[in-house]
C-alpha cells in the first residue's frame, strides 16, 4: 500500500515537473539577472509601467547575491547558455566582456534616450572602442561621510577636499573608545570588491600603482608601503575592533548606530545614513571629497551598476527596449513621482544634477557629482599605467589576484602578519599569476 | 546510593543534551527572531533578544516582492520527485548488494561514496554544458535528475545498511514459495524495510530541499526552488538581515515542521543497526 501510494505520488509530481510555465506564444520574455540593491528592487516594483507600454514583452527577474550573480553570468556567457537577456554588471566587467565580444553594442538606442546626457566619467567606463556596451543604471564614487556633531565637539572643521593627514588628525580627535566611538571606519573584509577596492583607490592618492607600464607588479614600491602603513595605523589606532571582517554593510551599520566619526565609502551610502528610519545619526552627517596627498589623485573610485545584453540573447530587441526604459530620464521622473526625488537612481545623467527638485531633496547630490567627476578611470594613477580602472585593473585576472591580495591585507589588519609581509606576499603572488597568464 | 548517583548522572546528561540541543537550535531561533525585527533592530549592538517592537513588515515585503508559492512548489517537486526516483532505483541496487554480494560489492559501495567526495564545482562546467545541449537549464526535470544522482550514493548506502539487518532466510523462503524477484522485493523485502525506507526518504528529502549549489547554478527565473528565493535577499549595498531572515524562515518552515512531525521515524532510521 505504502509503495503504491508513493509511486502514484511520484507520478503526479513527475507530471507536474514536466509541465512548465508556457508564456503566450506572441509574448517575448526578457530574463533579467540583477542584484538585491535598493534601486534595483524599486525598478522591479515599477515594471508595470514598462509592460503596460509594451504588452508584447514579459519580464522575468533573477535576483542573486553579487558574487553569485557574477559567477552565474560569466559561466552563462562563456558557455553560451542563453539564460539571461539583460545582465546587471559593473564597470569592471564591461571593458573585458566588451573586448571579448560577449556584449551587444547599445550605440543604436534611440536619439531621445540621449547618450550625451550620460556623465562623461561613467560613459567612458562603459565604452570600448567607441561602442557603448552597457547603459548605466546608477553610478557611484566614494567620499567621506562624517559626523558633524563629533567634528564640532573635536573643535575641527572638515574641509571640502580633505587630505589624508587631516583625516588622521580628525580620527584621533574623534575617537572615544570608552564610549565606543571610533574615529574612522574603513573596509577591512577580504575581497576584490571589498578591502582590495578601497585600498587600491587609496593607493592611487599615495602615488602607488598595481603595475608599471611593462605589467610588472609594484607592491614592493615605497608608495605601496606608505599606503598600507598609513591604512594600518589609522585602523589600528582609531578604527573599530574586528575591522578585518568589516565590509560595506558592517561599516554602514556601525555608522548608523553612531559608532564611527568618519566613514570613507560608496556615495550610495549617503541616502542610507541620512535616512532617519534606519540611521540614529541621520540629522548630523556631513560629506566631503575622498582624501588626497597633494599628488593630483584622490582616493575615490568609480563604479556604475549597468544593464547590458549578452551576445547570445535571442530577445535582443525587447531587451534593448527594456534597457532604454530603465535608464531613461522618464524612468527617473517615474521614481520621483512615486517615491520622491531623494530615491531616484543617482550618478548617471548630467540632467539630474541640473534639476533643482533633486538638488533640494538630496543634500549629498553635489558631493556625489563632484566625486564622480574627480574620478578618471583612464588615468587612475600618478605614474602612467597600462590599464584602466580606479579601484580595479580591468583585466580578467584581476578578480582572482585581488581576492588573494585582499586576504593578505586583511590578515595584516587582523594582526596575523605585518604590512611589509603582506606586501611581499602580494608582490610574489601577483608576479606568479601574471607570469602564468602570459604578461 | 547507587540510585542517587544514577539519578544525578541522568539529570546531568539531560541538562547536557538540552544544552547541546539549544546550542544547535540557536541559529534557527535567532533567524526567526530577527525576521520580526526592523532592519535597525536586526543590527543593533548589543543585540536585542526578545524585547523589541515585533513587526510583520519583513514578511509583508518578502510576500510582495517574491512569488513564494512558485519557489515552494519547485522545492516540493524537485526534492519529492528526486527522492522517490532515487528510492525506486536504489531499492534493487541495495537488494543485490545486501543479498547477492559479489567479490567487488564492497569496492563498488566505496566507489559510489567516493563520488560524494569530489567538490561539486569540479563537475559544474561539464554538467552545465550537457544541460545546454539537452535544453535542461532552468527546468525542474533537469534539477530532479541532478538531485537524484547526487543523492543516490547515500540512498543506496542507507538502504544497504537496513537490508543487511533483514535475515536472508526470509527472502529465501519467499523464493521457495515461488515468489519472483519482483514479488520478493515488492511484497517481502520492502514491507519489512518500510521504517528504513521511510527514514531514507525523509533524510534525502531534507538533503534535496537544502541543496543550494546546483539549484543556484542550474536555474534562472523558472525552476528556482526556495534556496534561490533565500539567495535573492542578500545585498552587497544596504541592510538586508531582517528581510533575509524572514525569507529564510519562510523557506525552512515547511521542512522544519516535517522534521518535527517525523522525528521519531528519523531518529529510528538513523540509529537503525547502530545498537546490536
Amino acid at each position: 500500500m505504502y509503495l503504491k501510494t508513493m509511486v502514484r505520488a511520484a507520478g503526479v509530481l513527475a507530471l507536474a515537473a514536466a509541465t512548465g510555465v508556457h508564456a503566450d506564444s506572441h509574448t517575448t520574455t526578457v530574463t533579467i539577472a540583477t542584484v538585491n540593491n535598493g534601486d534595483m528592487i524599486r525598478m522591479q516594483g515599477l515594471t508595470d509601467d514598462f509592460t503596460s507600454r509594451n504588452p508584447d514583452i514579459a519580464l522575468e527577474w533573477v535576483t542573486l547575491e553579487e558574487n553569485v550573480l557574477r559567477q552565474r553570468v560569466t559561466q552563462d556567457i562563456a558557455t553560451k547558455g542563453g539564460q539571461f537577456d539583460v545582465l546587471t554588471i559593473g564597470t569592471y566587467e564591461v571593458p573585458i566582456w566588451g573586448n571579448n565580444g560577449w556584449l551587444v553594442s547599445l550605440n543604436d538606442l534611440p536619439a531621445d534616450w540621449d547618450i550625451d546626457d550620460l556623465l562623461p566619467a561613467i560613459r567612458s567606463g562603459l565604452t570600448v572602442d567607441g561602442e557603448l556596451y552597457a547603459a548605466p543604471f546608477y553610478g557611484e564614487s566614494s567620499m567621506v561621510m562624517y559626523r558633524t556633531d563629533l567634528m564640532e565637539k573635536a573643535g575641527m572643521e572638515m574641509p571640502e577636499a580633505p587630505t589624508w593627514d587631516f583625516i588622521r588628525q580628525a580620527a584621533a580627535a574623534m575617537t572615544d573608545k570608552d564610549n565606543e566611538i571610533y574615529g574612522v571606519c574603513l573596509r577591512g573584509k577580504a575581497g576584490w570588491g571589498e578591502n582590495a577596492a578601497f585600498i587600491t583607490a587609496m593607493s592611487n592618492s599615495f602615488g602607488a600603482r598595481w603595475f608599471d607600464e611593462d605589467w610588472k607588479p609594484q607592491f614592493d614600491s615605497e608608495a605601496w608601503a606608505n599606503t598600507l602603513d598609513f591604512y594600518m595605523d589609522l585602523m589600528t589606532n582609531y578604527g573599530p575592533p574586528g575591522a578585518s571582517t568589516n565590509g560595506f554593510n558592517e561599516n554602514l551599520s556601525l555608522f548608523q548606530q553612531g559608532k564611527c566619526g568618519m566613514w570613507i565609502d560608496a556615495t550610495v551610502a549617503a541616502s542610507f545614513v541620512t535616512n532617519p528610519k534606519d540611521s540614529t545619526v541621520a540629522d548630523s552627517v556631513g560629506f566631503a571629497l575622498a582624501p588626497d596627498n597633494g599628488l593630483g589623485k584622490r582616493g575615490n573610485w568609480l563604479w556604475a551598476w549597468s544593464l547590458a545584453i549578452p551576445a547570445g540573447s535571442d530577445a535582443t530587441g525587447a531587451a534593448k527596449k527594456f534597457i532604454e526604459w530603465a535608464t531613461s530620464r522618464e524612468y527617473t521622473a517615474l521614481v520621483a513621482s512615486k517615491e520622491g526625488w531623494a530615491n531616484v537612481p543617482p550618478g548617471t545623467r548630467t540632467s539630474l544634477y541640473e534639476n533643482p527638485a533633486y538638488l533640494e531633496a538630496a543634500p549629498f547630490a553635489e558631493m556625489t557629482l563632484g566625486s564622480i567627476n574627480a574620478a578618471d578611470p583612464t588615468q587612475p594613477t600618478v605614474d602612467p599605467v597600462p590599464y584602466t580602472g580606479i579601484q580595479f585593473v580591468a583585466i580578467p585576472e584581476f578578480a582572482g589576484i585581488a581576492t588573494q591580495v585582499g586576504q593578505e591585507f586583511s590578515a595584516a589588519l587582523a594582526g596575523r602578519q605585518t604590512a611589509a609581509e603582506a606586501l611581499a606576499k602580494a608582490q610574489a603572488l601577483t608576479a606568479e599569476e601574471m607570469e602564468a597568464a602570459g604578461y | 546510593m547507587a540510585r542517587a548517583v544514577t539519578h544525578q548522572r541522568k539529570t546531568l546528561n539531560t541538562a547536557i543534551a538540552w544544552g547541546i540541543g539549544l546550542l544547535i537550535f540557536f541559529p534557527v531561533l535567532w533567524t526567526i527572531l530577527t525576521s520580526f525585527k526592523t532592519e535597525a533592530q536586526a543590527i543593533a549592538d548589543p543585540p536585542v533578544f526578545f524585547f523589541f517592537d515585533w513587526t510583520l513588515e519583513n514578511y509583508a515585503v518578502v510576500q510582495e516582492r517574491s512569488d513564494y508559492m512558485r519557489y515552494l512548489l519547485n522545492s516540493v517537486i524537485i526534492a519529492g520527485v528526486s527522492t522517490v526516483l532515487g528510492i525506486v532505483v536504489a531499492v534493487p541496487a541495495a537488494w543485490s548488494m545486501a543479498f547477492v554480494p559479489s567479490r567487488r560489492t564492497k569496492d563498488i559501495l566505496l566507489w559510489m561514496l567516493s563520488t560524494k567526495m569530489l567538490p561539486a564545482v569540479g563537475v559544474l562546467y561539464p554538467i552545465y554544458l550537457i544541460f545546454i545541449e539537452l535544453e535542461l537549464l532552468d527546468t525542474r526535470t533537469g534539477l530532479v535528475i541532478v538531485m537524484m544522482l547526487i543523492n543516490l550514493p547515500i540512498i543506496v548506502w542507507m538502504l544497504y545498511t537496513y537490508f543487511r539487518e533483514i535475515p536472508g532466510e526470509i527472502l529465501e523462503a519467499a523464493r521457495m514459495d515461488g515468489a519472483s524477484l519482483r514479488e520478493e522485493i515488492l511484497y517481502v523485502l520492502t514491507p519489512m524495510a518500510v521504517p528504513g525506507i521511510a527514514s531514507t526518504l525523509l533524510l534525502n528529502f531534507i538533503l534535496a530541499w537544502n541543496e543550494a549549489f546546483w539549484t543556484l547554478n542550474l536555474t534562472a527565473a523558472k525552476a528556482g526552488p526556495l534556496t534561490a528565493f533565500i539567495a535573492s535577499y542578500s545585498s552587497p549595498e544596504g541592510l538586508f538581515y531582517a528581510k533575509l531572515s524572514a525569507a529564510s524562515t519562510m523557506a525552512i518552515a515547511p521542512i522544519l515542521i516535517l522534521g518535527w512531525f517525523s522525528q521519531k521515524q528519523l531518529v529510528r532510521g538513523l540509529t537503525f543497526g547502530a545498537v546490536k
